[in-house]
């Protein structure tokens, strides 16, 4: 049993004219086995929270806390986070050209394991994986992301996300720009991930579209910074119906 | 046609030589080549003083030791001077390459007549980075061979050498030149190559040891439908000065050349020097060219100079592009590797197999290419401090 917690988050990015704040006071639990859904509009922030979590060097943390089981991960780098047990799937995955998906992916998962995988089982797991996310074995020969449509890139994001198998799952828009098939497969690659039981889901997203394959315990609107509204997933319905209006309206 | 015919017609396309200063005379007369000053264009990169015995040496009777692997198909002889120069080819481009012919002991021919079942190699170790060595080897494809020929440099040495390649119609040439010099080492090389109609030449260059090595590589075309790959890898140290200078000379109609380069360089005064020079004449109708040169600065106190150049006298081009880049690691390469729990040291590492990777993989020689990362491998593991290297 995990728990995730941001403690009143305050982080700024540097822009032209200085430091802007992006997250105003973010406060949320995640426990493992739930799934939470934040949703709001374009420009509220809600990619920030992910890179934030994730320790990404363009955005300061200027107030608050990120706790996984107690410890503050605010205070560890970027891979000692992920070692510890948080993933991030990216709204824009980065190509690394000359670095195969297949050298990455066991180097990650020796990385995270502590120990180098079984060479014996380690071809077919992760082929298996790429194949549960309709990737043929080929792309295990391929550079990281290079080349990938917008599609093969968020669906190598999920078969890392099985193989890798975090505590927790950050998905930065995971779904946006990808065509319904797409959508179907990447959502039970997540379902299958959060089914263990004991694994916590933070899904970003800007439509409800995805609401239709993965199921949330919890909904929440985020709207200028902040969570402003959360419930259970009768919100998104109704997000889907009136829009983010009233929220935004109420939030300036 | 009379001779005179001929002449309008060569000065109408413009055959001859070309008044450019990305086309220096090709001629085999020392006195076409005086020692250079350092303020010349092909030249004001070149640390002269270091490099001098190359521009102003004399004769000498050294060698560079000289073992071979030949499959069937490869003949390698012993010729004079005046017999290679009656073999054709392009005549020496700068000062050092027309010593090392005219200095030369004898000359190295390599006849390639047959389709090769495995890689000719030929080994060339110096013993002495004292002794003044000079070089002059010509490769001769006859049309429709095919081969793969690496010229494998080791040793220490101070080397003047003129390396020309006559490639047939329709032959297929992969030729890697390997220059992995002992730190000492000072190599001034000339790379000649003239491509036969419908031939294919990809020409790979690992410069990755030496104190100066200073590679001239030179391309033309014999016919239409020719075409060149050229690829190049160099990792300069602390203190080590590695040049490329490329010049493609579009001589003929439909023909295209590809130029990727890519280097690393970390250490005080490591420097490198890309020069990429494509000129597009006027018969050169309907070509494609693209070059490209990448550098990763690695540490502090290293300097990349980078220079493509595109000459061109036609208006029917296909294609033609170029772009050069120097820089530090890539955040979002370092961020994505790191959110995926890999530290920060083996993200670097692995960013730097891959920026060679995407070279080295084309050669298509296992034994070479596992050798070649190795080789980058131990340069990563003399860079101090890794993890101090930052783009912010």
């Amino acid at each position: 049993m995990s728990t995730l917690e941001i403690k009143n988050l305050h982080v700024e990015v540097e822009t032209e004219e200085g430091a802007k704040e992006i997250l105003r006071g973010v406060n949320l639990t995640i426990k493992s086995g739930e799934v939470h859904a934040i949703m709001g509009p374009n420009g509220s922030g809600k990619s920030t929270l992910a890179y934030a979590i994730a320790g990404h060097p363009k955005y300061t943390v200027t107030d608050g806390e990120v706790l996984l089981d107690g410890e503050n991960i605010l205070e560890l780098s970027v891979d000692e986070r992920a070692r510890a047990g948080l993933f991030l799937a990216m709204q824009y995955p980065v190509e690394v050209p000359g670095v195969s998906v297949a050298n990455f992916l066991r180097t990650a998962k020796t990385a995270i394991d502590g120990e180098a995988p079984k060479l014996r089982t380690w071809t077919k797991e992760v082929n298996e994986a790429l194949g549960r996310m309709t990737l043929d074995s080929s792309f295990a020969h391929r550079s990281v992301n290079e080349g990938f449509s917008g599609g093969e890139k968020k669906r190598h994001e999920i078969a890392q996300l099985e193989i890798l198998n975090p505590k927790f799952a950050v998905l930065d828009e995971t779904d946006s720009g990808l065509d319904i098939d797409a959508l179907r497969v990447v959502s039970e690659g997540v379902n299958r991930y959060s089914a263990q039981g004991d694994r916590g889901v933070l899904l970003i997203t800007h439509y409800t579209r995805i609401l239709q394959y993965i199921k949330p315990d919890y909904v929440h609107v985020f709207v200028a910074g902040r969570l402003v509204e959360t419930g259970t997933r009768e919100l998104a319905d109704q997000l889907e119906a009136e829009g983010y209006d009233k929220f935004i309206n109420a939030a300036v | 046609m009379t001779a005179t015919i001929n002449e309008n017609v060569s000065s109408a396309l413009e055959l001859g030589h070309v008044e450019s200063h990305l086309h220096p005379k090709p001629s085999f007369d020392l006195a076409d080549h005086p020692v250079p000053t350092g303020f010349e264009e092909i030249w004001r990169f070149t640390p002269l003083a270091r490099f001098k015995g190359l521009l102003d040496g004399s004769a000498s009777d050294a060698k560079l030791t000289r073992t071979e692997e030949l499959p069937a198909g490869v003949t390698l002889s012993t010729i004079t001077r005046e017999e290679a120069k009656a073999l054709g080819g392009i005549a020496p481009l700068d000062r050092a390459a027309a010593l090392a012919v005219e200095y030369a002991p004898d000359v190295t021919w390599i006849q390639i007549t047959g389709e090769l079942d495995a890689p000719a190699r030929i080994k060339l170790v110096g013993d002495s980075a004292d002794e003044q060595t000079w070089a002059h080897v010509v490769v001769s494809v006859a049309p429709f061979a095919k081969a793969t020929l690496l010229l494998d440099y080791s040793g220490s040495t101070k080397l003047g050498a003129q390396v020309t390649y006559l490639i047939g119609d329709g032959a297929q040439l992969d030729a890697i030149s390997l220059a992995d010099w002992n730190n000492d080492s000072i190599h001034a090389a000339q790379n000649s190559l003239s491509i036969g109609r419908d031939a294919t030449l990809r020409f790979f260059e690992f410069t990755l040891g030496g104190d100066i090595v200073r590679s001239s590589t030179n391309i033309d075309y014999q016919g239409p439908g020719a075409s060149a790959d050229l690829f190049g890898v160099y990792f300069a140290d602390a203190g080590q000065h590695l040049e490329h200078r490329l010049f493609v000379d579009h001589t003929a109609p439909k023909t295209r050349s590809n130029v990727a380069y890519k280097g690393a360089l970390q250490g005080q005064d490591a420097h490198t020097v890309w020069v990429g020079n494509v000129l597009i004449r006027k018969i050169a109708q309907g070509i494609e060219t693209f070059e490209q040169n990448d550098n990763l600065v690695l540490s502090d106190g290293a300097r990349a100079d980078s220079i493509p150049n595109l000459e061109i006298e036609t208006g029917d081009i296909a294609d033609a592009g170029h772009g050069s880049t120097t820089g530090r690691f890539d955040d979002q390469h370092l961020f994505y590797l790191q959110s995926r729990g890999i530290d920060e040291r083996e993200a670097r590492r692995l960013v730097v197999h891959g920026f060679f990777n995407d070279i080295i993989r084309r050669i298509g020689v296992p034994d070479l290419v596992e050798r070649l990362q190795t080789a980058i491998e131990a340069e990563l593991a003399n860079v101090e401090n890794l993890e101090a290297v930052t783009s912010r």
